[in-house]
């Protein structure tokens, strides 16, 4: 008691023991934050590796440009100081260090890279660099008429200027071919030749087909959803087990069936011409196309959209449409202005999960896509693994995430993100 | 988004665990991974080489890898991580050309490295003009060429202008969706000498004249991606005439007795074979593998099992008949004089200079 | 066209399967009169929530006709009968504010905009909620949502308000007031109520007239006292607060006396519900009717018993004893001084009145 009142004399809640109340306090909470902490270690560190370095790596490769000046370490510097105004070519001291670093780079085999890298930017930059470390090891002063010898494209300005613009450590020339852009004749940044425009206008495809996709399987998903929600648990994980069907089929197995389905002596043209629809000589064009890809993605992505819209309308009692039509509205009305809403969580998270989804796909469209159904994951999974231009996908990469979370950032405006259920 | 992630991470993964599986055996025999394309192209490889070379040699062992289809970006990964497992990669030249530019492929010294021919002709001029890069050790020259529904066109087609008439020929066609080959056939079927494809196709209005005449028949055109495809859309009707490597034909033709023909008229030649990586294992043995199954004898049994021609020169009077099919299997090789009336190799260093332009512009106008 | 325009509302021979084998509401008649608060009262699956779904309209009625002021209503869809209906768990909107709530069947109605705001803050006054307009119905508390449930099926004026066990989530103390409120709200606005609920305490309070439930069929229609003292049948009597039962076989019957064996000893009793001469008879007696050592004489039944059990429960004494063969007959003896004498297992007299004592029908199992 009397040590009670000296601690609220003194201001300060003590324990039993001294110590002040707050110290103790911190310390039980500490040793709980420790425990929760050991407790998300594992999932931490599974996203660190998992998912977290790869998108660093993915945005630091975007812009990564280390080689050029790594390989020509005795040119660039010179290059620094070369005037790209003044009309004239780099001076001999310049092409001597040149000559130094092909030598090196050819012995370490690294020339060849740095012209892979060059050539991104100019066709020419490969065949160039492969021939001058053919023939560097015989090269002789004056260095200059030496290379310009080798291949007269070392006595073109316009190579120089690439070389300098493109000796830093970091570049976005990968985002601006990303985006269709290119560098002008004095390194300003232009719109790329109309023959060579083909990023923005594949966004803008995988933009709008992903979307015209969400929407497709929320009306497809929504009365299915609904069904589902009112039969009894029995028929309806009966039903269920029919909707995750496709997660179940291997992807070639789908892939045949929807070419043994949609294609031009398939079995709907069959059907079609059967009846009397088409003429057997215009039979219509399904696969291989956009029309394809739609439908594919659809049929792949609906479970996406069908099991949180079901797990959301199952919670939904059915008293609410109940009460609404005692209250006077007629079945649609109660429908419209009371199920509804109430089902905009699940909306949400389907919507979202379906287009997420269908904005990173690739295999389906790839396989049933023909050229007017190609994604921009294609162009990412060519540049991965045909082209190997890795800083060009994690360009594009890296705008498709940024678009993806613009839109996020959009929907929580909208909808708000705390408004969405799972299940 | 999810692609870079996707490979960059399991690539690494991969060829980690790859690594690790192959350390742990590594004490009883010699394993050594070969990556190849799988399926017939595989097994073909697995009855000339492989088998043959296990029987005499039982302290190796190869493991068949199929995935040769992303090699070089495969290889690139394992080069990157330091970890690099496979011992031998089946490549075509031009890939073989940029794992050479990447430097993640070896030199190699073809005439101390691989056996001469026969009758002592180094190795170097057997092979000849198939070295087209330092780290690249030709194996069999394919060819890209047309097969056709005899039934379905009008009439057989016979020249590559044939491909590009819709009169002629009507009905669709399928074409590869890349400009590689359908550029140079653009060209050949207005009318440029074969000697001035490449030429031509360095200027941009080459390149503008390649992109006109592929309009013309730009709506006509099924693309084909994956090397099953154009065998199937024959197979299936839903094409008249496509372009395939011949391989992929001969078996759509004799195995599968398909109503389909060749067309053989400016065939673009190509080549396939391996590659050392650097910095992989087992080096000397590998090298022991290779000078014997690159010699002259081993090229020609290859063809026994697949109607790619032999990339030796002195392989190509041992090629016989088809183990299984016993059919004589010269008048299916590209190189038959029959069929090689008109050929054109394709332009290595061209593409090797142009690829990625070239194929932006394609897709550009694929998409118009 | 069985209608008859002095009931408000009817159910004329009404029956409902779902399953097309049980009958789970058998032939039921019951009139409701305009104002009244009738109340449904009976054990779970007897049938109410049934009857009040098909009068709302939710479900049809198997066969029967179901009649509101004067037209019948079978056929009419929910949305057009003008019911306002409160629901066991209040189906308040999640989405809406407690005033959109309230506006919504307004606005169904089209009725202008004016005019329904003056309705909902009028109604929301009613209910004691006026500051609540815009809250989420999530933000209420239990009674407040209740409250509000009862406001919105007010706030259209509907001839007939039904109510599906509307308490049943509340703790007993918030019910008993909500019950007042909703009675309150009754008398002040006169609008016709079915209520159900299998609480007999809550039918009692609330009720101008109860229907007891049993297995599909009206057991008894009365007033809560008609329901208390004069119970028509065994199951009433026994639905319906605390009651003794003495089994026995009726010896006699005549006008306004009969007389039935129970264990060997005859008890005289109120003839109301009884068979022929020989069958046998469930005798029906409340406890507080029952008095501990009568004076001799003073009541035509007078018995020996043994007291088993006694309970304190300060104004009055529970008291458990075994009488003619039955150990759990309970008397209430009030707590004076002259019953200090009771203590368990003593023999003691009980009796009790004819009158008090009302002879029914045959108990189920017999
Ligand atoms: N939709 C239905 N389908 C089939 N049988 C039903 C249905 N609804 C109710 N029943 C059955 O009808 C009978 C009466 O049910 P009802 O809901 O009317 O009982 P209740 O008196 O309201 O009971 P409680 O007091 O438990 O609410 C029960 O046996 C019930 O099992
Ligand atoms: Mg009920």
């Amino acid at each position: 008691m009397a040590q009670a009142a000296t601690a609220i004399e003194q201001d300060v809640m003590v324990t039993v023991d001294g110590t002040p109340l707050k110290v103790s306090l911190a310390r039980s909470l500490r040793r709980n934050k420790l425990k929760a902490l050991l407790l998300v270690l594992p999932l931490f560190l599974f996203i660190l590796v998992t998912f977290f370095i790869p998108i660093v790596d993915m945005l630091f490769r975007s812009v990564e440009n280390q080689i050029v000046g790594t390989v020509l370490h005795r040119t660039v510097p010179l290059l620094a100081q070369w005037d790209e105004r003044s009309g004239e070519l780099p001076d001999e001291t310049l092409f001597a260090a040149l000559a130094e670093d092909f030598k090196e780079a050819t012995a370490a085999k690294t020339s060849g890279r740095v012209g892979r890298r060059l050539n991104y930017e100019k066709p020419g930059f490969s065949g160039l660099f492969r021939k001058t470390g053919r023939k560097v090891k015989t090269i002789e002063p004056p260095y200059r008429e030496a290379f310009i010898k080798i291949d007269k494209k070392w006595g073109d300005l316009d190579i120089w200027r690439l070389i300098k613009r493109e000796s830093a450590a970091f570049t976005i020339a990968y985002y601006v071919s990303a985006m269709d852009l290119s560098y002008g004749d004095s390194n300003e940044i232009i719109r790329k030749d109309e023959n060579n425009r083909i990023y923005l206008k594949l966004f803008w495809r995988t933009l709008w087909m992903s979307l015209f996709i969400t929407f497709m399987c929320l009306v497809l998903a929504y009365p299915i959803s609904y069904l589902l929600s009112t039969l009894s648990v029995a028929t309806s994980n009966l039903l269920l087990i029919l909707v995750l069907l496709p997660f179940w089929t291997s992807l070639l197995v789908r892939t045949s069936a929807w070419i043994a389905l949609l294609q031009q002596e398939g079995i709907i043209n069959d059907l079609l011409v059967w009846v009397g629809v088409v003429a057997n000589d215009d039979r219509l064009q399904m696969i291989h196309n956009r029309t394809g890809t739609i439908v594919a993605m659809i049929h792949i992505l609906l479970p996406f959209m069908v099991l949180p819209l079901y797990s959301v309308m199952k919670t939904i009692p059915p008293s609410y449409l109940r009460a609404a039509r005692s209250l006077g509205a007629n079945q649609f009305t109660a429908f419209v202005r009371v199920y509804m809403p109430n089902t905009v969580s699940g909306i949400g998270a389907g919507c979202i999960l379906v287009f997420i989804l269908a904005i990173g796909y690739y295999i389906t469209p790839a396989l049933v896509g023909g050229q007017s159904g190609t994604l921009i994951s294609n162009f990412i999974a060519h540049h991965m693994s045909i082209s190997l231009n890795w800083g060009l996908a994690a360009a594009l990469g890296s705008i498709l995430l940024a678009v993806v979370l613009v839109l996020y950032f959009v929907y929580d405006k909208i909808v708000g993100i705390d408004n969405m259920k799972l299940g | 988004m999810k692609h870079p992630k996707f490979n960059l991470l399991t690539s690494a993964t991969i060829a980690a665990a790859i690594g690790f599986g192959a350390a742990s055996t590594a004490y009883a025999e010699t394993e050594l991974v070969v990556v190849s394309w799988g399926g017939a192209y595989s097994a073909s490889q697995q009855k000339a080489y492989h088998e043959p070379y296990m029987a005499a040699n039982p302290g190796v062992k190869i493991i068949n890898d199929d995935s040769a289809s992303d090699g070089l970006a495969k290889l690139r990964a394992m080069n990157e991580a330091g970890n690099v497992t496979w011992a031998l990669v089946d490549m075509t030249a031009s890939n073989a050309m940029l794992a050479c530019d990447e430097g993640i492929a070896l030199e190699i010294d073809h005439d101390t490295s691989l056996a001469p021919a026969p009758d002592g002709t180094p190795a170097s001029k057997d092979f000849g003009d198939m070295i087209v890069s330092p780290c690249f050790i030709p194996q069999i020259v394919y060819s890209t060429t047309f097969g056709y529904r005899t039934d379905l066109a009008k009439v057989p087609p016979t020249s590559i202008a044939d491909v590009f008439d819709l009169e002629k020929i009507p009905g669709k066609r399928s074409l590869e969706k890349k400009p590689i080959n359908n550029m140079e056939w653009a060209l050949l079927a207005d009318g440029v000498s074969g000697d001035d494809v490449y030429n031509e196709l360095s200027t941009p209005e080459g390149v503008d004249r390649a992109f006109a005449k592929l309009d013309t028949i730009k709506d006509q055109v099924v693309w084909w991606e994956v090397g099953a495809q154009p065998a199937q859309l024959l197979s299936d009707g839903e094409v008249v005439i496509a372009s395939s490597y011949n391989g992929r034909l001969f078996s759509a033709i004799e195995e599968e007795k398909q109503p389909i023909a060749m067309m053989w008229d400016w065939q673009m030649l190509d080549l396939d074979g391996w590659v050392v990586p650097k910095g992989g294992p087992h080096h000397d043995v590998v090298m022991t593998y290779l000078t014997w199954a690159t010699d002259t004898q081993r090229l020609a049994d290859q063809a026994k099992f697949i109607s790619y021609g032999p990339a030796r020169k002195s392989s190509a009077p041992m090629v016989g008949k088809h183990a299984e099919l016993g059919i004589d299997m010269g008048p299916h090789m590209p190189t038959d004089p029959k069929n090689a009336k008109n050929t054109l190799l394709t332009g290595f260093e061209f593409w090797a200079d142009n690829a990625d332009d070239l194929t932006e512009r394609f897709q550009a106008w694929l998409s118009q | 066209m069985a209608s008859d325009n002095k009931h408000y509302v009817q159910f004329v021979k009404v029956q409902k399967s779902y399953d097309g084998e049980i009958l789970v509401v058998k032939e039921l008649n019951l009139d409701i009169e305009r104002g009244e608060f009738l109340t449904m009262l009976g054990p779970s699956g007897s049938g109410k929530t049934t009857c009040l779904m098909m009068l709302a309209g939710f479900e049809t009625a198997t066969h029967g006709e179901i009649v509101l002021d004067g037209e019948p209503i079978n056929n009419v869809p929910p949305h057009k009968r003008n019911i306002g209906m409160v629901f066991q768990n209040y189906a308040l909107f999640p989405h809406m504010t407690v005033a959109e709530n309230l506006a919504f069947p307004l606005e169904v109605r089209n009725m202008g905009k004016p005019e329904i705001e003056k309705r909902v803050s009028d109604v929301l006054n009613l209910v004691q909620l006026g500051e609540f307009g815009n809250r989420r119905p999530a933000q209420l508390s239990g009674g407040q949502q209740q409250r509000v449930a009862v406001a919105r099926s007010l706030v259209f004026e509907p001839k007939l308000i039904l109510m599906d066990e509307p308490l049943g989530a509340l703790d007993k103390q918030l019910r008993e007031q909500m019950q007042y409120e909703i009675k309150h709200i009754h008398d002040n606005l006169g609008v016709t109520s079915v209520y159900v609920t299998h609480d007999q305490s809550e039918a009692l309070t609330m009720s101008n007239r109860i229907a007891v439930f049993n297995d599909g069929v009206i057991q008894q229609l009365a007033s809560p006292e008609a329901l208390y003292e004069e119970p028509d049948n065994a199951f009433v009597a026994q639905f319906i607060g605390e009651n003794n039962t003495l089994v026995g076989d009726i010896k006699e019957a005549s006008n306004g006396v009969c007389k039935v064996e129970v264990n060997g000893i005859v008890i005289d009793a109120l003839p109301v519900n009884i068979g022929a001469v020989g069958g046998k008879s469930t005798l029906s007696l409340r406890p507080e009717r029952v008095t501990v050592a009568p004076e001799p004489g003073s009541c035509p039944n007078i018995v020996d018993a043994n007291v088993e059990e006694l309970i304190y429960l300060g104004d009055h004494i529970r008291t458990r004893i075994s009488v003619l063969g039955h150990d759990d007959f309970i008397v209430k003896v009030p707590n004076s001084s002259s019953h200090a004498q009771l203590k368990p297992g003593h023999p003691v007299k009980v009796g009790w009145h004819a009158r008090d004592c009302r002879a029914l029908d045959a108990p189920a199992a017999a």
